[in-house]
């Protein structure tokens, strides 16, 4: 067997995936401030949602704080409800 | 009595002249304190774009005032500022450890960014600086 056709079969290239992790608790932020709308938009996708844990990989606790300040963001027009290409 | 630590944004409307906006917030400060209340901090950031219009408007004066007073103060504040046809949208949070910690310490300029964003003018003053002194 040639070398080639050993690389095919044995070491199929793997993607690796970093481990997600909160990133309120790795830098130990404890407080989300609503006004900072550009520390918000990085929680939010293009038409103005929220992003859910499983993509961000925030903790519980934190998603339900950072879901509140986008919401007080909204109500005083920080950020929109809805939008298109928001980024 | 039961003081508290709250942290109030109001939106005045972009008709207002800039005089008269001062005179509305003015005004405010001025029911906060006579109720026995004391101002922490205050912000005025100015005519600002809205992220969508409101009573068909598509900015908006915002101001901030950050104030120890008693609980039962809000009621009031609060009638005070749906009475009032200049504003356009108020919110009141109520503050606990963490927001105040956060709020000294950005006033103080303590906190991370702001450290970064301190740490890099520095380096590219000093780097200007040597600039100048090659230059020499």
């Amino acid at each position: 067997m040639s070398k080639d056709s050993n690389f095919i079969f044995n070491q199929t290239p793997q993607v690796v995936q970093q481990k997600k992790y909160c990133r309120f608790k790795k830098h130990g932020i404890k407080y989300i401030d609503y006004k900072d709308k550009d520390f918000l938009l990085k929680f939010v996708n293009e038409q103005g949602r929220i992003l859910p844990r499983r993509i961000t990989g925030t903790s519980l606790k934190y998603q339900r704080k950072m879901s509140e300040a986008i919401k007080r963001a909204r109500h005083l027009a920080l950020l929109p409800f809805v939008a298109d290409g928001l980024k | 009595m039961n003081t508290q630590q709250y942290e109030t944004v109001i939106i005045l409307t972009p008709v207002l002249s800039e005089q008269q906006m001062q005179d509305a917030v003015a005004g405010y400060r001025g029911l906060i304190t006579e109720n026995g209340g004391e101002i922490v901090h205050e912000e005025n950031w100015g005519l600002t774009k809205l992220a969508y219009p409101i009573d068909k408007k598509g900015t908006g004066f915002y101001h901030l005032f950050e104030y120890k007073a008693d609980s039962q103060f809000i009621k009031t504040l609060e009638v005070a500022f749906r009475r009032d046809e200049r504003l356009m949208r108020f919110l009141t949070v109520k503050m606990d450890k963490w927001s105040m910690e956060f709020n000294q310490k950005k006033r103080n300029g303590e906190l991370h960014g702001q450290k970064m964003e301190a740490a890099a003018k520095a380096a590219a003053k000093k780097k200007v600086e040597l600039e100048v002194e090659d230059d020499e």
